[in-house]
């Protein structure tokens, strides 16, 4: 699952995706995210910017970690915030691993490897 | 403009004679695009004035400059990663033990281009739950290329290296903002030293207990590749361990190795140095590293006080300038009771 508010994003981060073999399902922001969650979806991994409108990445984070179910989604923050102090935020919150844009495929590669989805 | 065949024959002996990397036909391009850069610094029109200007003019650092953009320098974080779960699941735990009464590592980064991999070896050394702060862990860095072992001992890194290959968890526990780049902290710097350092020239280092030399070989013809290999061997203690590049052996090069499998990674031993106990290779060593499912990493797991730094003569050979503890060891760590899997040796 993409989840940005950026359509252009989206397009570069599903294209990505796709190229490393994963259907993607997209949302612009956390509160689609969730209710795409709630009527079933089960991502493997989410990729979560941090500045949505309506519910931002964080919140999504937070409210997916609450939730047992979703327990089994793997959570990464892709987003231009780059403070030390966001990056410890966003751990803290449940993230499983987070990527400062601007990025490159193969980083995205790299980090989706590190998280045990994607062989090296 | 393409290089003319003399230029490129020229540019490959000269190569082959400094670093012995061997640069064989059908590399023209690879001649061309890298020393373009450099003919247009010294204000050039095309690669074939630099090498005339190299043939009629013994400037060495022009010549030192050809050769280190002859270099390859592609590295990131925790390249290929199995080599560190290797390192911090089986070789750290199994050294522990052996040096339980000098609480001394040495650890050589041979190729350490813009200095990920030492870093990344500092990492997992400060991680380990294993090596507490009464241990002396010392890496030394080296690589043929002046320029960028002066970078790599900046421990400044872009945003978009350290986004290849490196956990969050770790880049916020071991590195700090410096504007738009990142830089390793005090502890993790004073880890590692730095030095340019020749494989093709001899070497006369501390023993080491393991040596990362890893996607150099590829670069030298077989005689290099044995010559150097027989070296590095000289420098390793009887009982170390070498990690080589994916695609290079010690086989048919030197029988003075023995080759362990380690998980998904091969280490090679001298010969004679015994068994390992290794652990099951499961999870990720490395911290910041999960799964899906997994609880998500803590990024401020405490190791302990920093390790000491090293000592200022490091790493020369001891004897000549020895290494100076400043502070004693106060006991050995508490060691994880495994089960030995014998491995055979082949």
């Amino acid at each position: 699952m993409v989840i940005d508010d950026s359509s252009a994003m989206r397009l570069i981060l599903g294209r990505i995706m796709r190229g490393l073999g994963f259907d993607v399902v997209e949302a612009p922001n956390g509160a689609e995210a969730i209710a795409r969650l709630q009527s079933g979806s089960m991502p493997e991994i989410a990729l979560v910017d941090w500045n949505m409108p309506v519910m931002d990445g964080l919140a999504f984070v937070n409210a997916v970690r609450k939730e047992e179910k979703w327990r089994q989604i793997t959570l990464m923050m892709v987003t231009t915030e780059s403070e030390q102090s966001q990056i410890v935020r966003a751990l803290a919150a449940g993230a499983h691993e987070y990527v400062i844009k601007p990025f490159t495929p193969d980083a995205i590669a790299d980090k989706l490897a590190l998280l045990g989805v994607l062989a090296y | 403009m393409t290089i003319s065949s003399t230029a490129f024959a020229f540019v490959s002996e000269l190569v082959r004679q400094q670093a012995a990397i061997v640069i064989g036909p059908g590399k023209e391009y690879l001649v061309e695009s890298r020393l373009l850069p450099l003919a247009r610094d010294a204000g050039l029109d095309d690669v074939g004035s630099l090498v005339a200007r190299l043939q009629t003019n013994p400037d060495e650092r022009l010549r030192r400059q050809v050769v280190e953009a002859m270099t390859t320098n592609e590295t990131s974080f925790f390249r290929d990663r199995d080599p560190f779960n290797a390192l911090a699941q089986a070789v750290l735990p199994d050294l522990c033990r052996r040096r339980a009464s000098t609480h001394r590592i040495n650890i050589w980064s041979a190729a350490c281009s813009s200095g990920q991999e030492p870093y990344s070896i500092a990492m997992s050394v400060l991680d380990h739950p294993l090596i507490t702060s009464d241990w002396q862990v010392q890496v030394l860095a080296t690589d043929l290329n002046e320029e960028m072992v002066d970078r790599a001992a900046q421990g400044r890194f872009s945003q978009l290296e350290v986004n290849r290959g490196l956990p969050a968890a770790m880049l916020v526990r071991h590195f700090e903002r410096a504007e738009t780049d990142w830089r390793a902290v005090a502890a993790l710097r004073s880890m590692v030293r730095f030095k340019t350092l020749n494989l093709n020239e001899p070497f006369d280092l501390q023993f080491m207990d393991v040596v990362f030399l890893r996607n150099v070989l590829i670069y030298f013809d077989a005689a290099t590749k044995a010559d150097v290999l027989q070296r590095v061997r000289r420098v390793m203690k009887p009982d170390g361990f070498l990690f080589l590049g994916g695609s290079e052996t010690t086989l048919g090069l030197d029988d003075g190795f023995e080759r362990i499998p380690i998980g998904g990674a091969t280490v090679y031993r001298p010969r004679g140095a015994g068994p390992i106990d290794l652990p099951s290779m499961g999870g990720p060593a490395v911290a910041g590293g999960g799964r899906p499912g997994a609880p998500p990493p803590t990024p401020f797991r405490g190791s302990g006080a920093p390790i000491r730094p090293p000592a200022a003569s490091w790493p020369w050979p001891e004897g000549s300038t020895p290494m100076r503890s400043a502070v004693p060891p106060v006991r050995p760590p508490s060691l994880p009771a495994q089960p030995p899997i014998r491995q055979p040796l082949n």
